[in-house]
């Protein structure tokens, strides 16, 4: 057995970067969605959806709820395992307190840590999950992630049957849920690294331009995974992001390349927020956005991909405006977060 | 790339807001809601109302045609569509109120509906007094000096 001086050598690839040490994989993966999200690109690809009146009532809380528990249910059901074989659960979401989630757990009889980094819960949640698992603290951890779009109006903007324009920065909160069931052992995709993020803004206080202000904290993320790892971008087949959206995909690239000398090839770059609806006929504005969205990109297009055979690097970065209406109507900055998986195909050395 | 520098480019990176497409659509939502109010206003005249007296009501079956469009949940649709249109006149008004009194619900009829449904009104009617006060106090302090 390797010592822990030893293990560290190789597991701590830098100040944000870690290396997994022994084969870990996301083994199953299950995800629910509203009608919109079904509606999408990527609509074929979800395990289940339900029409808006089914996640309305009898409170849209509820119906939040019902989606994580639902994505948790699914994924051990399609693993064949139960609650009991599942060591942790790394779970969150976007409202006050991370309800969604002491709510999904209740009565499911799995030691739970609840997450919160808004819309990057997705990516923080797989990679504490991992680390665990990595480090042999846990046997088999679920990281999952939910959010709906009816909750997070209500919570972050006005109730929803009130007649407002959106500004065309606005992005649209995803309805859904998913869960990844991560194991060690070699699988279709396997997570080898996690990069976490240092909270970061470059002034942006519009909570209707999320994704201008979360650019800045992708293109950091990212220089410093590609940094650590002593990777260059065209190791991956593709960099997908959590939900920049229109506007704040085109900062992180042009950040990437002027703040970072990185140059990243835009048809591998890509952004779950623009992947989940057809951004014109769905209208969306800038794309879709909320913690589901990330997780979403996750379930609905890099995981099935990975299936397919379709990659063989790719690296994951899911990224959060970590403010609160408070402290948005006070007039303070966004403080942003993005944190980065690397996933590579099974059976492949890193 | 500094704070200033950052917005200045983020500006740019945003998609054009269809201003022409949106005052469009106001004048023509808005334009629809007043030839609807004054249908209704004739026909409280046809009824014998006389003019002045007949505003009244009128406000009042526009409130409710607003309410009852927010509780079946089209409303939201139109104001999206139709903007300050839909918003400005008193149907935004009623829609303001009733959106939040039913989205509260949940949380019960005092503390929730009661509470809440004041919500997004509740600026327009504090300044809409203060308002209100200034202005009625300029026309005494005038009629008093003989303007």
């Amino acid at each position: 057995m390797p010592t822990l001086e030893e293990t560290a050598a190789v597991a701590r690839v830098g100040r944000q970067t870690s290396r997994l040490v022994h084969p870990v994989a996301v083994h199953q993966f299950a995800s629910v969605v509203g009608s919109k999200e079904r509606e999408g690109p990527l609509g074929p690809a979800f395990d289940r959806s339900y029409d808006d009146s089914a996640l309305r009532n009898p409170t849209f809380e509820e119906g939040e709820v019902r989606l994580l528990k639902e994505a948790v249910m699914l994924v051990l059901q399609k693993a064949g395992r139960s609650p009991g074989d599942v060591d942790r659960l790394c779970a969150g979401d976007l409202l006050d307190q991370n309800v969604t989630v002491a709510f999904a757990a209740l009565g499911l009889e799995i030691p739970t840590y609840g997450v919160y980094g808004a819309c990057s819960t997705s990516a923080e949640s797989l990679a504490l999950a991992a680390l665990a698992v990595d480090g042999g603290y846990v046997d088999l951890a679920v990281a999952a992630t939910a959010s709906h779009h009816l909750t997070s109006e209500r919570q972050y903007r006005f109730p929803v049957e009130l007649g407002v324009q959106r500004t065309p920065t606005s992005q649209w909160t995803a309805t859904g849920g998913a869960a990844f069931l991560v194991g060690r052992g070699e699988g279709e995709a396997q997570i080898t690294h996690a990069t976490a993020g240092i909270v970061r803004s470059k002034g942006i206080k519009d909570p209707n331009n999320m994704g201008a202000a979360m650019a800045p904290a992708a293109a950091d993320t990212i220089a410093a995974h590609l940094r650590e790892t002593k990777r260059a971008p065209d190791e991956y087949d593709l960099i997908l992001t959590g939900d920049l959206g229109l506007v704040g995909r085109r900062m992180c690239l042009e950040l990437l390349g002027e703040e970072h000398g990185i140059t990243v090839d835009e048809e591998r770059f890509l952004d779950s927020g623009l992947l989940l609806y057809r951004r014109k006929d769905q209208d969306v504005h800038a794309g879709a956005s909320g913690s589901a969205c990330s997780a979403l990109g996750l379930a609905g297009f890099l995981l099935p991909g990975f299936a397919e055979g379709k990659f063989e690097r790719v690296l994951f970065v899911a990224t959060g405006s970590l403010h609160s209406p408070t402290t948005a109507q006070q007039g303070h900055v966004i403080p942003c977060v993005a944190h980065a998986i690397a996933f590579q195909r099974g059976g492949t050395s890193v | 790339m500094d704070a200033q520098t950052y917005l200045k480019r983020a500006r740019t990176a945003e998609p054009p807001a269809p201003y022409f497409r949106n005052a469009l659509l106001a004048f023509v939502g808005g334009g629809a809601v007043c030839a609807i109010a004054q249908a209704v206003l004739n026909f409280f005249i046809g009824y014998g109302f006389k003019a002045p007296d007949a505003t009244g009501p009128t406000a009042v079956v526009m409130v409710f045609f607003a309410s009852v469009a927010t509780a079946l949940g089209f409303f939201d649709n139109l104001a999206e569509w139709f903007g300050m249109g839909a918003s400005l006149p008193i149907t935004g008004f009623a829609n303001a109120i009733v959106a939040p009194a039913m989205e509260f619900r949940t949380e019960g009829l005092v503390l929730g509906t009661g509470s809440r449904m004041f919500q997004v009104a509740g600026p327009v009617i504090a300044f809409g007094l203060a308002t209100a006060f200034v202005s009625g106090l300029v026309f005494l302090v005038g009629q008093r000096l003989g303007v």
